[in-house]
């Protein structure tokens, strides 16, 4: 019971947090990826470098527990379909949680999204035999591997290095490269005509 | 952009520390392959079946790791299925309490139309490929934009980082070929 209401509690904070981002929108997607908009890339860069500093120094001080982390196993999978999922996701405007979003808040369009979604996952249950058989689903890397050893997580590492100061510093980073990544890189601002900046 | 880039960053990146502080990480596009399994099940009740220790599947891919997608199909009021649902529900709220979406951009958002137009036909169709595309895609990767991107780049998952590169070089490629003009 605790975990349905914790369910409810995290899943309506992310709903409201990718509506007031704009993340449901897919203008302010396409704006994003088509590289003339990168309010929204900052957002995301700052959401994960916060996540992570705030995961890994709570882990540190033992405010958070290290066996709630759940590391995605790597394997050449991983980016064949990261190619997919780009590409129709640049084409619709949405990624899965998105498009529910969008879908509940009145879009028309993301309602389509959904159902061509709930055919597209459909469609690999029934392939999935061919994947696994054709090795693709096989891990590289060591498969469920962070990039540095987190104490206690029993995750494999490709480095030696302390995961959870790495995790810090990569976490200070992307909050970096937030705030020092431009608000567009192609094209002028809309509406201003004068060629100079 | 209804929010500042750092305010909107700040609250997401709130809400994805809550989950790992208090349940696990964030992920969504399993729950399409749960509600697929539902319907399913209702239709062919055979599909899946209890066992001795857990659940299983007729179809391989629900019966994988030890049936857990299996499992959540028998039991849909689960942690992540539930998450789904209250995301939708908070996205309404969002949405309605900003005083909802503009009844043109519901139809065709903005930038769509600006380069194709507002024939909603159109739109949908494309809406719903990219859908299919996006859903097949993230479940080959093992997770979409929220698991392997946020969730997986935030831990340091290796698996995110190769997710990422894959995820927006496709696109952006797309995204500057279909859409030229500016909203």
């Amino acid at each position: 019971m605790t975990s349905i209401i914790l369910a409810i509690v995290i899943g309506a904070a992310f709903g409201v947090a990718l509506d007031r981002v704009g993340a449901s929108n897919p203008t302010v997607i396409n704006k994003m990826l088509n590289l003339t908009d990168l309010r929204l890339a900052k957002a995301i860069m700052l959401a994960i470098g916060l996540g992570s500093v705030l995961m890994f120094s709570g882990q540190m001080i033992g405010l958070v527990d290290v066996g709630n982390m759940s590391v995605k196993a790597a394997y050449a999978g991983v980016f064949l379909g990261g190619l997919l999922l780009g590409a129709g996701w640049a084409m619709s405007g949405y990624c899965p949680g998105t498009g529910v979003v969008a879908a509940a808040a009145g879009r028309k369009d993301a309602l389509f999204f959904v159902v061509g979604g709930l055919l597209g996952a459909a469609t690999y249950m029934m392939t999935y035999p061919m994947w696994k058989a054709s090795g693709l689903l096989d891990p590289i890397w060591g498969g469920k591997v962070t990039l540095g050893v987190v104490p206690g997580s029993g995750y494999d590492a490709v480095t030696g290095l302390p995961g959870d100061i790495l995790g810090i510093v990569l976490g200070l980073a992307f909050i970096a490269i937030a705030f020092a990544l431009p608000e567009r890189l192609l094209g002028q601002p809309s509406g201003q005509a004068h060629p100079a900046e | 952009m209804p929010m500042t880039w750092k305010a909107g960053g700040v609250l997401l990146g709130l809400v994805f520390f809550l989950a790992i502080l208090l349940v696990k990480p964030i992920g969504v596009s399993t729950q399409f392959v749960i509600l697929d399994g539902i319907i399913a099940d209702a239709v062919n009740p055979d599909l899946v079946t209890a066992t001795d220790d857990g659940f299983t599947s007729t179809n391989a891919y629900l019966a994988k790791s030890g049936g857990k997608y299996a499992k959540s199909v028998a039991n849909p009021l689960n942690y992540s299925f539930v998450f789904v649902l209250a995301m939708m529900l908070g996205g309404f709220l969002s949405a309605m309490a900003r005083g909802g979406i503009d009844a043109q951009d519901r139809n065709v958002p903005a930038l769509w139309r600006a380069n194709y137009g507002d024939d909603p036909v159109k739109r949908y169709l494309v809406a719903f490929l990219g859908g299919f595309i996006v859903l097949y895609g993230a479940r080959l990767a093992g997770g979409c934009t929220s698991g392997h991107m946020m969730s997986g780049m935030m831990q340091t998952a290796v698996s995110g980082y190769i997710f990422a590169v894959g995820a927006f070089a496709a696109a952006i490629t797309v995204s500057i070929l279909m859409f030229k003009k500016e909203a």
